[in-house]
């Protein structure tokens, strides 16, 4: 898919909370063997997909330098609603100063409900309807305790100003590719506290056929080769799975590894691909090319293709990296996650 | 807190929204109609720095209702930019951690909510500067 007028990325903004959980207090408490990451990060008490959406939404405009009332589009993807009915978008919208001449909602397509809202932004700008667009993507994702999620599922989120292409624009997109199918890998009724998934359900047919079919029309579409991209970014449900997809693609570890951050921030679900996006603009150089592919469970995989511009020297280092985030941290031990995640009942 | 009045307090609480004398530039938190230094009722809205240092804390361990599930928690006095003095929970930071002149930046986090149905109240909390 590709926009009418070429459309660009104005500016980004990251936030991850500050408690990390180590894997092996989760192994500790419940015996489960194996550790597909080192540690993931934990909203604190008084934390929420909104406040983490609400603090990405910030340091994009900062780094945007614009005007808040110029944006005229906010979506946030996340599937850790606070309000079962009240849009997370009109908070961040109030909290930004975009309010009132914006249209918001909330997109929701499991852990690719964030790249969903990129190209709904992208249409937005192109078409000429609105100056800016928003999109976020923000979880304080759950796990069940002692299920397989739990050792994964963890708290932050991105957020991505999207404008026309022009000099100030810090990277533009060539183009879009979306696989989507009826695939019930991972689910969460109405009215339950967890998701449910099918176990190695996950994997071949559902996360790497969604993430391959989208990636491979993309590079069709565009003409291009693995060879053609100096970074790739996949969704991170754990460290294995990104790895593996990039290897059957075609892609070099050299090219995944400064956007995989799953091994120390766990799988933040929609926030997941737009962090990986995030730390490798932190790092990358004007001309460089790069890949993103999501993956949302139910199933689909959306990619894009990404290309670094000059502006980005200028503008990235005016707030917090994705790297600072990660290493500002403290640790907790499970019965303070517990009591954090609301698993506690009092 | 009632709806109503939460919802007229939003956009304040939300972006730190204080007002400026135009006679003498003080600049206070929440708004007033008169200013404490000389008198004059010509203010008008500003928006307020988001950094600050703290001149007075607390840690409070028996905190009012609605507020337990937060405790223990950092109340401090916090002088920003602009040299408007806010009152403010400090987050991301250990009670034996904070200090008087500590660094501080604004941040946006639930403030109180009304049980599990009700309405979530959110607004600005300080933390230590990230960068
Ligand atoms: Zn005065």
């Amino acid at each position: 898919m590709k926009t009418a007028k070429t459309v660009g990325i104005v500016g980004y903004g990251a936030y991850i909370p500050r408690n990390r959980l180590k894997v092996s207090e989760i192994s500790h408490v419940w015996g489960g063997g194996g550790a597909p990451i080192q540690e993931k990060a934990v909203a604190d008490i008084d934390e929420d997909a909104v406040t983490i959406a609400v603090e990405a939404a910030r340091y994009a405009v900062k780094r945007a330098g614009i005007d808040p009332r110029e944006i005229g589009a906010i979506y946030v993807g996340t599937e850790s609603k606070p309000y079962a009915v009240k849009p997370c978008g009109t908070i961040v919208a109030e909290a930004i100063g975009a309010t009132p001449c914006v249209t918001a909602a909330d997109y929701e397509f499991a852990c690719k409900a964030g790249t969903e809202a990129f190209q709904t932004c992208m249409g937005l700008v192109s078409s000429g309807m609105v100056k800016y667009a928003m999109a976020i993507g923000a979880d304080t994702a759950q796990g069940r305790p002692a299920d397989a999620l739990e050792y994964t599922a963890a708290c932050g989120g991105a957020a991505f100003i999207f404008g026309l292409k022009n000099h100030r624009t810090l990277a533009y997109i060539e183009g879009s590719y979306s696989y989507t199918t009826d695939t019930p890998d991972f689910w969460r009724r109405s009215r339950e506290p967890y998701p449910r998934h099918g176990s190695r359900f996950t994997g071949t047919p559902a996360y790497f056929h969604h993430i391959v079919g989208a990636v491979k029309g993309l590079m069709g579409e565009l003409g291009y080769g693995p060879e053609d991209f100096d970074y790739a970014v996949f969704h991170q449900p754990n460290t294995k799975f990104p790895i593996k997809v990039a290897k059957m693609l075609g892609f070099p570890m050299d090219a995944i590894k400064p956007g995989l951050i799953v091994p120390f921030v766990g799988n933040t679900y929609a926030g997941s691909t737009l962090l990986g996006l995030a730390s490798v603009l932190d790092v990358a150089n004007p001309g460089d090319r790069i890949l993103v592919a999501s993956y949302g469970s139910g199933a689909g995989s959306d990619a894009f293709s990404l290309v670094v511009q000059d502006a980005i020297s200028n503008d990235r280092r005016l707030d917090p990296a994705v790297s600072i985030f990660i290493n500002r941290k403290r640790y907790i031990d499970y019965s303070l996650y517990a009591r954090l995640r609301g698993k506690i009942l009092t | 807190m009632s709806v109503p009045r939460y919802w007229r307090e939003i956009k304040y609480r939300y972006r730190l929204l204080g007002c400026m004398c135009k006679e003498c530039g003080s600049v206070f938190f929440p708004r007033r109609h008169i200013c404490l230094k000389c008198g004059s009722r010509d203010l008008e809205e500003v928006k307020l720095s988001e950094r600050g240092r703290v001149v007075s804390y607390t840690v409070v361990r028996n905190p009012p209702k609605e507020y337990e599930k937060y405790a223990p928690y950092i109340v401090a006095l916090i002088e920003l930019g602009d040299g408007a003095r806010i009152l403010s929970q400090v987050v991301d930071c250990e009670p034996e951690e904070v200090h008087l002149g500590m660094e501080v930046e604004a941040t946006f986090r639930r403030v109180r909510e009304d049980g599990p149905s009700g309405i979530i109240e959110y607004g600005y909390k300080f933390r230590p500067v990230i960068s």
